[in-house]
């Protein structure tokens, strides 16, 4: 019966344009040919919309489906969702957008925000039940038929929660002219899916189950669960199709548990990559000068707020403004570093006690600095498009972007100090230091420049560090504070002066705690970290990987 | 009187120079502040407010703290940055038997479980809460609890050789690792709220004035004994082992001294005091919670003794005084300024008066007590120098 309408509705969709547009049938005639949107058509059928009745509207959309095809998307989903209205002088049809209790309007078809409109200014244009079903079969129809695979995917993949006989019969259709394989095999699901519903007999349904089991789609999982929980009582229930179907689910689950894990794996990884930026800057300057800088978050703090000025300087190239950050928070943070060598961590040499008070006396001011100049609150840092989103393995497997990029992006600094330490002049004079400061002094090397040099390289890399933190958190004054015992943590663990220990100790410490979270929860887990590190320490108290040398402390 | 002034600053030599005189001043001073509270009409320009009476009492408590830092920070070299960990525990163990004191005059009344456990819909008292409601028990228990915490942590620490920036940034972990825990409310003490609305004490109102006063005195009577205690154990034979583990650790293990033994009974017996100047300063301020764990606290109380003068016991208790007054002041008059003020005072008293407030006094003597300090050091550089080009 649906079926039937649907086709009629078609028909009669086909015939009705023509008779309304008597006037000027040349026109539509040739927006029909040309198959796309006219700067006539359109317009006019979208205006027909204020003037029919309820049950005329279902004619004048299908009209413009065909006449409009993806242009019509978002008038389609305001109509259905009915934020449709119009324009009570003029009779022009907007859309109506609340945003924090504002309103505002736009024109769909040229998506133009349309200003000086008031609420009493504009009627609704009216939706029911009925307009509303055939509003979502002509956007998932629209969808089947789009250019682009993964948005056909996309549009099966949201008929797969309701399937029924006019939606399956557009995706049969659609099936038979599909030519990209992934969409094929989602349509071919909802087809399963469908026997296996609506299917009459039991082969057709333990073909479907057959064809069902390999799929991880939670619309799948349900079905497939009601099928094992069938009650033996039940009118369609057979036993070995209800076996099957739990063999199947069993089978999913496996393959589920198993996506699970690599996604806290991922989850690990990518706190690991966010230790091992924090870390690393800290790990040279310890290692190097035996000097902890507790001023080392505020670095980090630093580099975030340089990401947000330059934000704010660009506001309309958010995507190039990060490229730009970069390197502006490598010199803002590694200057800051410098002068803070050269001013109070020089004085203070061979007293790494004193050091630390007096960096942290540091990391208070430039805290409050930050408060006083820019604000206590947190600042907003928007991401870019090409890291927004996530990247979609699989339906139950979804890695977000930045986090990926973060991960990349750890990896990429890491190396590249690794390469400055192993291959320049500068590394040369770092590691030589690091080793034994007065023996590579007695060899030439001036110790005092290498060591302001490392410390601005440390800072700068925990400024940078605090453009990929930007992207993750808040950015605000304690920023820096929240990251610094773990970095700490991180570099005692791993062995002072030897970065492979950093990158060991960060990825590790990242995946434990991401591991036990779901076991004890966030903050036992970080106690239980904290624990294990005091503990380790009692054991190798050089950490991981300590530094090889002769002398008798 | 200015003898007894530079009898205080004297004897740079001696450990701890000279206590006694600091005590006797100290203890004068509070109990001349007491009787200016009781027997002076309000309004009267000699009276002390109670207000003020207890500000004073919560500054000895954070002497106190400070003075258990220097005892291992000043004498033993060894950087805590996690007293503030003991100090919260003492207090936490007096929180408990304040709470229990409470009784049924809570929100819910309840006659055993506080308000928060009631709110949290518990049955019944945890285990470590049992014996709280017993004073002379919860006072046991405010000094084990941290002096445990401290010989474990100290046993374990020490034993395995962990030392200088390592072992400073582990005590900045215990408290961190502490301060996470009792922020949970499945721990028992009340999650982010701590323990609060006390009624009384023993009996006695905590709100009045003379409990008040009370406690004010008794936190002056602790401060001093703990000063005479530490200036004594300095001067013993103990206490030279101790300076000589500050100086050189290998040396004195290497001549055949225990060195680990001596710092961790120095750590524990540090860590007592910060615990029983944490139980006093609970009664006084009426309120304990996690927030007292956090590492900043902790971090605060070195600076306290850097600007007195670590190793001089007397530095640590006028550093407590003159920083906290001076951030109770600032505070009120420029709440921005506070932090940047701090923060300068971390780096210019690393910088510039490395022995502190009492080391100043030394300072400012060598150089107005003629030119003969600093030119001998001259003589000395250039027949250095002359003998270096004569050979």
């Amino acid at each position: 019966m649906k079926k039937l309408m649907c086709i009629s509705f078609w028909l009669m969709g086909c015939l009705l344009p023509a008779l309304s547009h008597g006037a000027e049938p040349d026109a539509a005639e040739a927006a029909i040919q040309a198959g796309h949107s006219d700067s006539e058509t359109i317009p006019k059928l979208v205006q027909q919309l204020t003037e029919k009745s309820l049950t005329k509207a279902i004619p004048v959309l299908e009209a413009l489906a065909r006449e409009g095809g993806e242009t019509m998307l978002p008038l389609f989903r305001t109509m259905l969702n009915g934020d449709l209205y119009y324009v009570k002088a003029t009779g022009r049809v907007v859309g109506q957008q609340e945003v924090d209790g504002e309103t505002s309007y736009k024109d769909l078809l040229t998506a133009e925000p349309v200003t000086g409109l008031g609420k009493r200014d504009t009627k609704k244009i009216r939706v029911n039940n009925k307009l509303r079903g055939f509003l979502r079969d002509s956007i998932s129809r629209i969808q089947l038929s789009s250019e682009d695979p993964a948005k056909r995917g996309a549009a099966v993949r949201s008929l797969l929660s309701d399937l029924d006989d006019s939606t399956v019969l557009a995706i049969s259709e659609a099936r038979e002219n599909e030519t990209d394989a992934d969409v094929m095999a989602t349509m071919d699901l909802a087809l399963a899916m469908y026997a296996l519903a609506e299917g009459n007999s039991d082969v057709e349904k333990m073909d479907a189950i057959e064809q069902l089991s390999g799929s991880l789609e939670q619309d799948v999982r349900n079905l497939l669960r009601q099928y094992a929980e069938m009650e033996p009582d039940h009118s369609d229930y057979n036993a070995k199709a209800s076996a099957a179907a739990s063999k199947a689910l069993s089978k999913i689950q496996e393959k589920v548990e198993f996506y699970g894990f690599v996604d806290q794996l991922f989850f690990g990884l990518s706190l690991g990559s966010v230790l091992l930026l924090a870390a690393i800057g800290l790990a040279i300057t310890f290692g190097v000068m035996g000097v902890i800088n507790m001023a080392h978050g505020e670095m980090i703090m630093l580099g975030a707020y340089t990401t947000y000025i330059i934000q704010m300087l660009l506001p309309n190239h958010i995507d190039l403004s990060i490229w730009i950050a970069i390197p502006a928070a490598f010199i803002v943070s590694g200057l800051v570093g410098v002068a803070i060598e050269r001013g109070v961590i020089r004085h203070l040499h061979g007293r790494p006690l004193e050091t630390l008070l007096a960096t942290f006396g540091i990391s208070l001011f430039l805290q409050q600095l930050v408060r006083t100049v820019i604000s206590p609150q947190n600042v907003p840092v928007s991401t870019p498009s090409w890291m927004s989103g996530t990247l979609d393995i699989n339906p139950v497997l979804s890695l977000t972007l930045n986090r990926l990029y973060i991960l990349a992006f750890a990896l990429l600094v890491f190396f590249a100090l690794l390469i400055i330490l192993k291959k320049t002049n500068l590394g040369l004079n770092v590691r030589a230091v690091s080793q034994n400061r007065a023996m590579a002094r007695a060899m030439g090397v001036r110790s005092d420049r290498v060591d302001a040099l490392t410390f601005g390289l440390g800072s700068g890399i925990a400024g940078i560090a605090g453009v990929a933190l930007s992207q993750l958190t808040n950015v605000g004054p304690n920023l820096g504070q929240s990251y610094i015992i773990d970095s700490f943590m991180v570099v005692v663990f791993g062995g002072v002066g030897n970065l492979w220990g950093t990158l060991v100790a960060a990825f590790s410490l990242g995946i434990a705690n991401k591991f036990l979270e779901p076991v004890t929860g966030a903050v036992l887990a970080s106690i239980l970290v904290l624990v294990f590190i005091i503990l380790f320490i009692q054991k190798r108290p050089k950490g991981l990987f300590p530094q090889k040398g002769r002398a008798a402390e | 009187m200015s003898s007894l002034i530079s009898s205080i600053f004297a004897n740079r030599g001696q450990p701890g120079g000279r206590v006694m005189p600091f005590v006797m001043i100290l203890l004068v001073a509070t109990v001349l502040a007491s009787c200016l509270n009781l027997f002076t009409p309000e309004g009267s320009a000699l009276h002390v407010s109670t207000y003020t009476i207890t500000l004073l009492g919560k500054y000895l408590c954070y002497a106190m703290l400070a003075l258990a830092v220097d005892v291992i920070w000043g004498y033993c070299g060894i950087l805590s940055l996690g007293h503030g960990a003991f100090f919260a525990l003492g207090g936490y163990a007096m929180g408990m038997y304040l709470m229990r004191q409470i009784g049924d005059r809570g929100v819910y009344g309840n006659p055993i479980l506080p308000d928060f456990m009631v709110f949290l819909d518990w049955q019944e008292l945890p285990w470590f809460w049992l014996g709280m409601d017993q004073f002379w028990f919860a006072m046991i228990m405010v000094i084990l609890v941290p002096g445990i915490l401290a010989y474990v942590f100290g046993f374990l620490a020490f034993r395995s050789r962990v030392t200088g920036v390592y072992l400073s940034i582990m005590t900045q972990a215990l408290t961190y690792a502490l301060m996470l825990a009792f922020f949970r409310n499945e721990m028992g003490f009340g999650g982010n709220n701590g323990l609060t609305d006390f009624k009384d004490i023993l009996g006695f109102d905590l709100q009045s004035d003379t409990t008040r006063i009370v406690l004010f005195l008794i936190t002056a009577a602790l401060l001093s004994v703990a000063l005479v205690t530490s200036h004594w154990i300095m001067n013993s034979r103990m206490g030279k082992v101790i300076l000589a583990v500050r100086d050189s650790e290998s040396r004195a293990r290497f001549i055949g001294y225990k060195t680990e033994t001596y710092k961790v009974w120095l750590f524990v017996y540090s860590a007592v005091i910060a615990a029983v100047a944490g139980a006093l300063y609970v009664p006084q301020v009426g309120i304990i919670n996690p927030g007292e764990f956090s590492p900043i606290n902790s971090i605060e109380v070195v600076i306290w003794v850097a600007v007195g003068g670590r190793g001089t016991l007397i530095g640590a208790v006028v550093g407590a005084l003159l920083v906290n007054y001076a951030k109770t002041r600032f505070t009120a008059i420029l709440p921005e300024g506070w932090l940047f003020m701090l923060g300068a005072l971390f780096v210019l008293v690393t910088l510039y008066l490395p022995k502190g407030l009492m080391g100043l006094y030394g300072q400012l003597k060598d150089k107005f007590s003629g030119p003969s300090g600093p030119s001998s050091a001259n003589d000395r550089k250039t027949s250095d120098t002359a003998e270096g080009a004569s050979a």
